[in-house]
């Protein structure tokens, strides 16, 4: 097999539990650099081209211009070079070559359009078709399917098998609620074996047997326990994995496609939203090198149905101890009355920003709690009502510096308080394809995870971190030391936690002393991970609020698709409004409620956790009643007697360009200058000077990966997964012995 | 071969008829390539390697890089089979994936694509027919009838009811030139006719180790019909030479 990518061989990380290795055990020795690679130049179809040395002939070939047909190929996945689709004829050469497993030579000349080409597929067509159901009338897949359109076009126009002993029968596999397998339909491809072992980091997943008897599965019944099987339904390029809760909803051709944003995460994962109607059928990466390279986690993935369920869809008013649905006109007097009784004034006006609040909402409602006179702009989350430690002055001292593609640059990580796998599962792989590729050195301070890739641990808290600052106790921090480019990746859930000043104290003064090689104009190695898709566009747009603010008791509460509230922290005889589309926490709080557009039902800007600024697009329109979030603020601002001035969503961006210029540049990521960073974490040292380090353990900031927000918890796959995978019990009808193998056969 | 596909009509070219169809039952293999719980295969039931084999475990493991402990997987799984009782539980599967870090996965894979890794319990003795070509040119049918009948009529692929033999066809076993023949437990006995098969069961059945090798009188794979070339006297020192040297 061969390789392109210069690999060192690691050892397996093993079960995903046990990641540390121990000192015994054997870590790779060697390190390698990539060789600089020349150019080389080649002939395709009598067109010359040049690649890098090592490219694959499939590459040169596509670089000519001419399309290769393939199944077992991808670019982002190592070579198997076992489907022999990518046939290709090569001078002097005695037998077509597979071109993805031949490394471009110089000087070859290559034919891919020859009748021997030609009839190579056709042949290995039939032979892909021989052991193939063609069942497309009743296969997911029908409609994308690489297997129907490849032979459509390059496979025969008729059957030679007439086998009257059958086709080969393949049992087909229970890897949990997310991915159907249809295992007939397999072609033995691997490419869903080699996502998992070099993607996913699930290294159970492989192929027993051999030949006619291989298959893929994972030998022992076990399901794939990984926040990014999902992506293994887009890499099959047959039906043999598809989507269990899309099954048998929709077709290809039916789905208006929208191209979108995801906010499960504060990844800002660029995504595909594909709908029929005024329903979201399912949801798609969108590739995007910069961001999530063509993968998504299964939470953004597959929690859609979450939109359709517990569903605002009117404004509702309390009336003693019940919601009564009202008209907008009533709702929104409702709610200017129900100011104008609490009596708030000043800063006991109060607006409290959840995790799926759109940037220009919050700019909105920004503005509005300003003109009736109030600072008390919070965050949903502990310690939401005062100041963030970092502070928000400097960008860099909130943001993922390094950025997403900068991670695999990296050759020390060191992670505090974060899981990355829960908080930012496409980053993780990132992490996990340096960790495998090079020699890559990670520490974790706080809870023990089961991270993708071994690291060492050093403490569970920020005695651990001011050890490591002070270079003693670990090894890691030698490595980190005398790595080229360290970076530490701070996870969000720091701010939160008492011990965050300490903390961000003890890593801005260590970035100072170590500025040489954490702070160069070409790297900056202090990267905050944050997991809240709206918190980075609160940051930019100043949506904390001022010491004085913080401080008072609030009248009147404006919860702006906040559910992560502590309703502790509401008082008793405060007004409150819940403005959002789903009925949770927050609404249950609130004296009226008004309902929003879900993030598929908007075209709003939301800011990822490197600052780039993405816009989502609406693919289906708001449920009922239900209005686009930033309009219901406008409209409010009428009724309460403060008018917004803008009328239209440009108006209001160029209101944002006002507040925070990068809010509207698009797709890039502005770096900040190394002096502004420089003088950021000055402040930020200045500022947490004397917080004292504690003893109280990093807690994990997301106990339960599939269920983190309103749509997750909405969502019944999202409930199954939890069940299934963090519960550990079984879903649907696994499990429930022979009867439940009876219902599933049934129900299949 | 490819033109037979295209349809008759094309004008341009004269083709044959479509090549009559040819149906062969596509042989599958007898062993399921997944692994279910039973009660006498489950992870639960512990294995290790007892003193000795660990010893010599480690001695494998000592011959490879320490970063490519995970080569020795082969052995490490014979040695297991050996010690099991002459198969592969999913129990010594897990041990030594565990022995030599890598994934389970990784070691499964391993062990159901090699045959000779029995993943279901066989019995005492492991009787393995080979019926590959030569073998089967020279009467391999009759012999696995014969295996077959002397243990009470079992199938390919069965173990006797006192648990004592267990019968599989294998492929060539690289012995042609003593075609037919069978391998029972580490041994190989060759040249076999149905009579002498029977004849080395039987002395299996009581508990004897019959001699292995060729079982028609050859020493090895020499013409059976005595020597058909080289048979006058071979030239020695100082003959057919010129005077001089004689
Ligand atoms: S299941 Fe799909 S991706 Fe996996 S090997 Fe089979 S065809 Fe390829
Ligand atoms: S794409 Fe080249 S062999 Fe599969
Ligand atoms: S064919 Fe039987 S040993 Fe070779």
């Amino acid at each position: 097999m061969l390789r392109i990518l210069p690999t060192v061989t690691r050892p397996s990380s093993g079960l995903l539990g046990k990641v540390v290795a121990s000192p015994s055990s054997s870590r790779r020795t060697i390190s390698s650099t990539p060789a600089r690679q020349a150019d080389i130049t080649l002939t395709v179809d009598g067109k010359e081209v040049t690649v890098p040395q090592g490219s694959a002939l499939i590459q040169a070939c596509e670089a000519a211009g001419a399309v290769i047909p393939r199944f077992c190929y991808h670019d982002r996945l190592a070579i198997a070079g076992n489907c022999r689709m990518c046939l290709v004829e090569v001078e002097r050469s005695p037998k077509p070559v597979a071109s993805c497993a031949m490394p471009a030579m110089p000087g070859s000349k290559v034919f891919t359009n020859t009748p021997l080409v030609h009839e190579a597929r056709e042949g290995v067509m039939e032979f892909l078709l021989a052991n193939h159901p063609l069942d497309c009338p009743i296969c997911d897949q029908g409609g994308e399917c690489d297997l129907q359109d490849q032979s459509m076009r390059y496979g025969a126009d008729r059957t030679r098998f007439h086998e009257i002993t059958g086709k080969r029968a393949v049992e087909n596999k229970d890897l949990g609620p997310l991915v159907k397998t249809s295992m007939n339909r397999c072609i033995q491809c691997t490419r869903c074996v080699r996502f998992a072992n070099e993607v996913a980091g699930v290294e159970e997943l492989g192929t027993t047997g051999r030949g006619n008897d291989l298959q893929i599965g994972m030998y022992v019944a076990k399901t794939m326990d990984s926040e990014l099987s999902g992506n293994v339904v887009d890499l099959c390029p047959v039906g043999a994995l598809t989507s269990k809760p899309y099954a048998f909803h929709a077709r290809p051709w039916e789905l208006k496609n929208t191209e979108s944003v995801d906010v499960h995460d504060a990844l800002g994962s660029n995504i595909r939203v594909d709908s029929r109607g005024v329903q979201v059928m399912r949801v798609q990466p969108r590739t995007n090198d910069d961001v999530n390279e063509e993968w998504i986690s299964d939470k953004t993935r597959y929690s859609y149905d979450g939109l359709r369920f517990q569903r605002l869809t009117t404004p509702l008013v309390k009336r003693g101890d019940r919601f009564v649905p009202a008209s907008w006109e009533d709702a929104l007097s409702a709610v200017a009355t129900g100011l104008a009784a609490s009596g708030a004034t000043g800063d006991e006006i109060q607006a409290v920003a959840g995790h799926l609040a759109d940037t220009e909402s919050l700019v909105a409602l920004r503005d509005l709690v300003h003109r009736l006179g109030s600072d008390n702009l919070t965050l949903d989350q502990n310690a939401g009502t005062s100041s963030p430690v970092h502070g928000i002055d400097v960008r860099s001292n909130y943001l993922f510096n390094s950025t997403i593609p900068g991670v695999e640059r990296a050759d020390a990580i060191l992670l505090i308080g974060t899981n990355p796998r829960h908080e930012a599962a496409v980053l993780n792989s990132r992490i996990r394809k340096s960790w495998l590729h090079t020699g890559l050195e990670v520490g974790l301070i706080g809870a023990r995870a089961d991270t993708t890739y071994g690291y060492e641990y050093l403490g569970a808290s920020a005695r651990a971190l001011s050890d490591f600052v002070q270079g003693k106790g670990s090894k890691f921090a030698e490595k980190f030391a005398a790595a080229e480019r360290p970076l530490i990746i701070v996870g969000s859930a720091l701010t939160e936690h008492q011990d965050g000043a300490a903390v961000y104290n003890m890593l801005a003064k260590y970035v100072l002393a170590n500025k040489a090689k954490l702070l160069t104009p070409d790297w900056t190695g202090l990267s905050i991970l944050q997991r809240i898709a709206s918190r980075p566009a609160a940051y930019d747009v100043g949506f904390v609020p001022s010491k004085k603010a913080a401080s008072a008791k609030p009248k009147f509460v404006y919860l702006l698709n906040a559910d992560e509230v502590d309703p502790k922290s509401i008082p008793q005889d405060a007004f409150v409004v819940y403005q959002g589309h789903h009925g949770d926490l927050g609404a249950q709080l609130a004296d009226v409620c008004l309902p929003g557009a879900a993030y598929t039902e908007k075209s709003t800007t939301w800011v990822n956790t490197e600052g780039r600024s993405q816009l989502g697009r609406a693919a289906v329109p708001p449920p009922g009643a239900s209005r686009e979030d930033w309009k219901i603020i406008r409209a409010l601002s009428e009724y309460v007697g403060v008018p917004l001035p803008y009328d239209n969503v440009l108006a209001l961006r160029d209101r944002m360009w006002e507040v925070s210029p990068t809010l509207v540049r698009y797709d890039i990521t502005e770096p900040t200058s190394t002096d502004i960073v420089l003088a950021g974490l000055a402040q930020l040292a200045e500022k947490t000077n004397g917080a004292k380090v504690g003893d109280q353990p990093l807690k994990r900031a997301v106990e339960n990966f599939y269920q983190t927000d309103v749509i997750s918890r909405a969502s019944v796959t999202m409930a199954q997964c939890t069940r299934a995978f963090v519960k550990g019990e079984g879903y649907g009808f696994a499990g429930l012995g022979k009867q439940g193998d009876k219902a599933e056969a049934a129900f299949a | 071969m490819f033109a037979a596909r295209l349809p008759k009509r094309l004008p341009l070219r004269v083709l044959p008829r479509a090549r009559p169809i040819t149906t062969t039952c596509s042989r599958r293999s007898d062993a399921l390539f997944v692994h279910r719980d039973t009660p006498y295969n489950n992870p639960k039931i512990p294995f290790e390697f007892d003193a000795e084999n660990l010893t010599r475990a480690k001695e494998i493991i000592s011959r490879y890089p320490p970063q490519y402990k995970k080569a020795a997987v082969i052995p490490l799984l014979d040695l297991g089979q050996r010690q099991n009782k002459g198969w592969t539980s999913i129990s010594v599967m897990n041990y030594v994936a565990n022995l030599l870090e890598m994934p389970p996965m990784r070691v499964y894979e391993v062990a159901t694509f090699y045959t000779m890794f029995n993943r279901e319990p066989i019995g005492d003795n492991f009787v393995q027919v080979c019926t590959t070509t030569p073998c089967m040119l020279q009467g391999s049918t009759d012999i696995l009838n014969a295996v077959c009948e002397q243990l009470g009529g079992i199938k390919p692929g069965q173990t006797t009811k006192d648990g004592k033999f267990t019968v599989v066809e294998v492929e060539c076993q690289g012995a042609c030139s003593n075609a037919p023949m069978m391998v029972v437990n580490d041994d190989f006995y060759e040249d076999l006719t149905p009579e002498s098969t029977k004849k080395i069961l039987n002395a299996f059945t009581k508990g004897e180790k019959p001699k292995p090798g060729p079982q028609s009188g050859r020493q090895t794979s020499e013409n059976s019909a005595g020597l058909t070339s080289l048979t006058t006297k071979p030239y020695g020192p100082g003959e057919f030479c010129s005077p001089e040297f004689s």
